[in-house]
């Protein structure tokens, strides 16, 4: 497959994919764009996991075609809900995976042990090399996920959910880092249940739910009708600050009143 | 106490048992770190009772127990290998199925027939300290080599398919030849070993040194390095009381490690233990 836009570096056209019998994505069209940065959203189910593996090419479509610049080097940072933390490494082993080509012998050359010392200090993480990966917080242990994908000097990096189930000022500190790194020219795209936390942050959104339902910046899709094709239901949209706030508002009669002194 | 020690050593039997109890104890220390941290303890379990099957072929025709059993045990890893990859049933049923038969089918062959050849049931079963002979020596030498070849040179892309193997696909790591790579070491490995364990212990012997490993240490490379250890000090204690109680030595082998598991625990407590408890958890 052949990519010929100067800028882009996945394009999907009318991708579908399948986990079994049943459609995840259905007619996708998408471009990632050199030094985009991207959240995808969308309800639990939507296909979110699912287009990032296919964008990487773990996924493969049962129709329509997947277009990648040659040479493309993607990185991929997985939910921290998916790794065994239990497996014996030590963060030095765990960046190492990432020059796993190239070099037959399992000891770090002096070269790969300046390059992880670089890439630790950069992401605040100097001095932890030794610690297996439960020792980190949660912050560092996603941070460590993301040194390692830079150690493959990615061109796109994709996250999956990087701030899910993480303290707000772990959220804060992955998000400047990312922004950092997309500052330098990496392309990320990332997927988020955080609306106002997360999406409403990000340069660009895609909304997504099977389908493509919205793309653009923040003030664009956050409405109240792309919400309500992406979720299933209606949330309204406040503004703070120049940004979108979304808010998850009940309808008067589904409301159970709370009486002081109730049990 | 010490010439009771060395007494046995003036045998070239013992000797020949000496030494492959020994690297089959290393041998199945070293794979069994993967075996363990990749979930596959019942794949081992299931491959060991599949190569049943050959060894009981290869007792009936009298042929070599290396080539007849070799060939089936490594039919047999190729198919659990696929099976589990396609996940079109359970991996766990699908493994049951294709293992316990050739199990019972070298069961009814030993029934049927009796032992010929070089094949004794008891020894397949529980492992002896007399049917070693030059050639398992030999063998053994050849497959412990060949695992710590590849040991060393796929270092990098065994740990990673094992850590991670959806991202080690997208890094370029091939992770299908990986698997089927380290499914042909544990074939050939129980292959070697299954005359000193034993069909019905090998599992134990490919477990117990990895989690023993484990609860020593977080490192990945020292993991692999005690656990080799580990191993070859069961497999050379355990064929001594072999010798000395007369068991069985797979059972003694096994008896020791499960030992030295439990001296492991009493000085490092539930704390290291808790290590292990999701090793295999993707």
């Amino acid at each position: 497959m052949t990519f010929a836009a100067a800028e882009g570096l996945v394009r999907l056209r009318r991708v579908t994919c399948a986990l079994g019998k049943q459609q995840v994505l259905v007619d996708i069209d998408l471009e990632v764009m050199a030094g985009q940065f991207t959240g995808v959203v969308g309800p639990s189910g939507s296909g979110k996991t699912t287009l990032l593996r296919t964008l990487m090419g773990t996924v493969r479509p049962i129709a329509g075609r997947v277009e990648r610049r040659p040479g493309l080097r993607v990185g991929y940072v997985p939910q921290v809900g998916t790794v065994n933390w239990s497996f014996p490494v030590t963060v030095r082993e765990c960046l190492l995976m990432a020059r796993t080509r190239g070099r037959l012998l399992p000891w770090a050359s002096a070269a790969e042990k300046s390059e992880i010392a670089a890439v630790l200090e950069r992401l605040h993480m100097d001095g932890l090399e030794e610690r297996h990966i439960r020792e980190l917080s949660g912050g560092q242990q996603q941070r460590m996920f993301i040194a390692r994908a830079l150690l493959g000097q990615p061109q796109l990096l994709l996250l999956d959910e990087p701030t899910s189930g993480v303290d707000v000022k772990t959220r804060h500190e992955v998000l400047h880092l990312l922004a950092d790194l997309n500052a330098d020219g990496l392309a990320i795209m990332l997927t988020t249940h955080d609306l106002n936390g997360i999406a409403a942050h990000l340069p660009h959104l895609v909304c997504l739910n099977r389908q493509v339902l919205g793309t653009g910046p923040p003030v664009e899709v956050l409405t109240p009708d792309v919400l309500e094709l992406t979720y299933g239901a209606r949330l309204e949209v406040l503004e703070h600050a120049g940004m979108p706030v979304v808010v998850d508002r009940y309808p008067a009669d589904d409301v159970v009143p709370m009486r002081r002194g109730a049990p | 106490m010490i010439d009771a020690f060395l007494t046995p050593f003036a045998f070239q039997f013992f000797r020949y048992g000496v030494v492959v109890a020994t690297l089959a104890g290393a041998l199945c220390g070293l794979v069994g770190v993967y075996v363990v941290l990749k979930g596959m303890s019942y794949i081992g379990h299931g491959l060991s009772h599949a190569i049943f099957g050959g060894f009981a072929v290869a007792a009936l025709m009298g042929g070599s127990y290396f080539v007849v059993a070799g060939l089936w045990g490594f039919g047999s890893a190729l198919i659990i290998n696929q099976v589990t990859r396609r996940r079109v049933i359970g991996s766990d049923a699908a493994i049951g199925v294709v293992t316990t038969a050739s199990f019972a089918f070298g069961l009814a062959l030993f029934a049927l027939f009796g032992s010929r050849g070089s094949g004794s049931f008891d020894a397949a079963l529980f492992g002896s300290i007399l049917g070693v002979r030059a050639s398992d020596v030999w063998g053994m030498v050849v497959v412990t080599v060949f695992a710590a070849l590849v040991v060393f040179f796929r270092y990098r892309a065994l740990l990673f398919s094992t850590f991670d193997p959806e991202v080690a696909d997208v890094s370029g790591v091939r992770t299908a030849r990986v698997d089927a790579l380290l499914m042909l070491v544990l074939a050939a490995s129980i292959l070697v070993s299954m005359r000193v364990v034993g069909v019905t212990l090998i599992a134990a012997t490919l477990v117990i040194p990895a989690t023993v490993a484990r609860m020593l240490t977080n490192s990945f490379g020292r993991m692999l390095v005690l656990a080799t250890g580990i191993g070859a000090a069961c497999g050379f204690v355990g064929m001594n009381l072999s010798y000395h109680l007369d068991v069985q030595s797979g059972t003694t082998i096994v008896l020791v490690g499960a030992l030295l598991f439990t001296l492991v625990f009493a000085f490092t407590g539930p704390r290291a233990l808790r290590r292990t408890a999701t090793l295999d958890a993707h």
